[in-house]
């Protein structure tokens, strides 16, 4: 069993074929979409949680690849700059999967526990948060 | 028991006991106040939050041929500075916003850059862009500047903030159903969460509820460098309800502070956006206590439990300016990550960093024990509860409401 996180990327031609759904079909995979949008150049960008057994989950992301779409785990979008937090833990409450959580005092982030639903970079006062899957 | 001279002496020696007002607590419970008093010689207290009455004052010099800034329009980064000093001073606030920012006109507002902003890069030795016009005089002829100016380019440059390190503060719920965006962060509708900014036991007023100690002329850390503390702050009001020992059950006295701004580091001035609401500047201060006596080393001792802050409604009472209270809950419980509330568990979400005000005290006490910060005697006490001091609101006659009674 495998799960994870990620981020896929689409290319202009496949934004408006079905793909995700032969996840399913094909590997027998099941997914959960954390965030789904087509952005202004009309690419197609969605989070995915994505589990299923090790050797299907392989063979899942290799179909994504060879229809082209770019994939990279959602731990390498969203940034905890830590030189730039303050440890107040204003964000820590606001976070929905703790993702963010207080360590005592201090202020600590699990990317792998990321939706990357942006809030806390919303609301970070010191902008500690970055989030790059929009750039 | 014991003099501030007795104590510099001792400093001076290397021989000053010195610890942070979160160590004091300890050691108050385990040695009673009577052997703490005689041990102790300063207590540092400590806090780092969002203290939006700060702001700067600096001196760019002379421009060949020369300009007159006063009665001009002065723009730093594109942040309009006060230009109605003489020629070159100015001074910049730390929520002064672009004109161009939209403001919550687009709500909620992201407020991406300000006053607080341009203090913290001028303060990291970054270039500022300085724009501005003139009228023009026989004696200052020079009409407009356009230039790249750093804080080594500055004669004086200032930190002077007339409102800062209050004593005790609100802590915000809402009531009401939908999101409000407040200088206390976000607030989830139906008393979603509860937000709160105060270091608590390390607050610097909390320790000295009384102000027996800290002055005008107090010499204290301030944004990394050394500052003084000038004047009460603006909207000082020793006057509050209080509890058995002392501590303010509520905002209550505050503190004007100036310091070299050339000194300080931006680690300890941040700039900061509030979503919704505006800009403003992060601040560490901290605070030394001398433990003159025993009643000093009974306040430094106090602990969060020990310090209560009203719950108030900020989709009512507070905008409209309604004095109820919700209830009354302690820094423990709200720095547990949740209080009880109607019989329900609310997240709370501190606004002043704890982790730094500690790394304040800690720093403010290496500096007192190295021998390199010495305690000074304020020059005139700080109005206390004898004062009879109250914060007035405002009580001036509105033009509007005379119109419509009529």
């Amino acid at each position: 069993m495998r799960t994870e996180r990620i981020v896929l990327h689409f290319p202009k031609e496949l934004a408006d074929k079905p793909v995700v759904v032969n996840l399913v079909k094909k590997f027998n995979l099941d997914f959960n979409i954390l965030k789904a949008t087509i952005t202004p150049d009309e690419e197609g960008l969605m989070v995915l949680e994505l589990s299923g057994e090790d050797d299907n989950f392989i063979k899942g992301i290799e179909y994504l690849k060879d229809l082209g779409v770019e994939i990279q785990p959602l731990s390498q979008d969203v940034v905890w700059l830590e030189d730039k937090c303050v440890h107040c833990g204003y964000c820590v409450s606001y976070c929905p999967t703790k993702a963010l959580y207080r360590e005592g005092y201090f202020v600590k982030f699990d990317s792998q526990k990321c939706t990357a639903c942006g809030i806390c970079v919303e609301l970070c006062p010191y902008n500690a948060m970055e989030m790059k899957l929009f750039v | 028991m014991k003099t501030i001279e007795e104590i510099n002496e001792k400093i001076r020696q290397g021989k000053a006991v010195v610890v942070t007002a979160e160590e004091m607590i300890g050691i108050v419970k385990e040695k009673g106040v009577e052997r703490a008093a005689k041990e102790v010689d300063v207590v540092t207290t400590g806090t780092f939050g969002i203290m939006c009455s700060s702001g700067i004052y600096f001196n760019i010099g002379h421009t060949k041929p020369r300009i007159k800034l006063g009665g001009g329009k002065v723009y730093l980064n594109g942040v309009p500075a006060y230009a109605a000093y003489a020629a070159v001073d100015l001074f910049l606030g730390a929520n002064a916003l672009p004109d161009d920012d939209p403001r919550n006109k687009y709500y909620p507002g992201d407020f991406p850059y300000g006053g607080g902003h341009v203090i913290e890069d001028l303060v990291s030795g970054k270039e500022i862009r300085i724009t501005a016009q003139a009228y023009g005089t026989d004696c200052y002829p020079r009409r407009f500047l356009d230039a790249y100016i750093t804080i080594n380019d500055l004669n004086e440059a200032v930190l002077f903030n007339i409102r800062n390190a209050y004593q005790n503060y609100n802590v915000a719920v809402n009531s009401s159903n939908r999101v409000l965006y407040t200088y206390l962060g976000m607030l989830k509708p139906k008393f979603g969460n509860a937000n709160y900014s105060s270091a608590g036991q390390l607050s610097p007023l909390l320790n000295d509820p009384y102000y027996k100690t800290i002055g005008i002329g107090t010499r204290i850390f301030l944004g990394g460098g050394i500052g003084y503390v000038i004047w009460h702050g603006t909207q000082h009001n020793p006057s509050v309800e209080r509890t058995e020992r002392g501590i303010p059950k509520g905002g209550a006295g505050t503190l004007a502070v100036i310091g070299d701004l050339k000194q300080m580091n931006a680690k300890w001035l941040r700039g900061v956006s509030m979503k919704g609401y505006g800009v403003s500047l992060a601040v560490g201060i901290g605070v030394p206590i001398p433990i003159l006596d025993e009643e000093m080393a009974f306040y430094t001792s106090v602990s969060d439990e020990d310090i209560l802050a009203p719950v108030v409604d900020y989709a009512t009472a507070y905008p409209n300016r309604e004095s109820d209270v919700i209830t009354y809950v302690s820094y423990k419980e709200l720095k547990s990550g949740y209080i009880e509330l109607f019989g329900k568990k609310i997240p709370t979400s501190p606004l002043s960093s704890y982790p730094k005000a500690k790394e304040i005290a800690e720093i403010l006490k290496s500096w007192i024990k190295e021998g390199k910060f010495f305690l000074t005697s304020p020059s005139a006490p700080l109005p206390g509860v004898e004062s009879g001091i109250k914060f007035k609101q405002f009580s001036g006659k509105e033009i509007l409401g005379e119109v419509e009674q009529k």
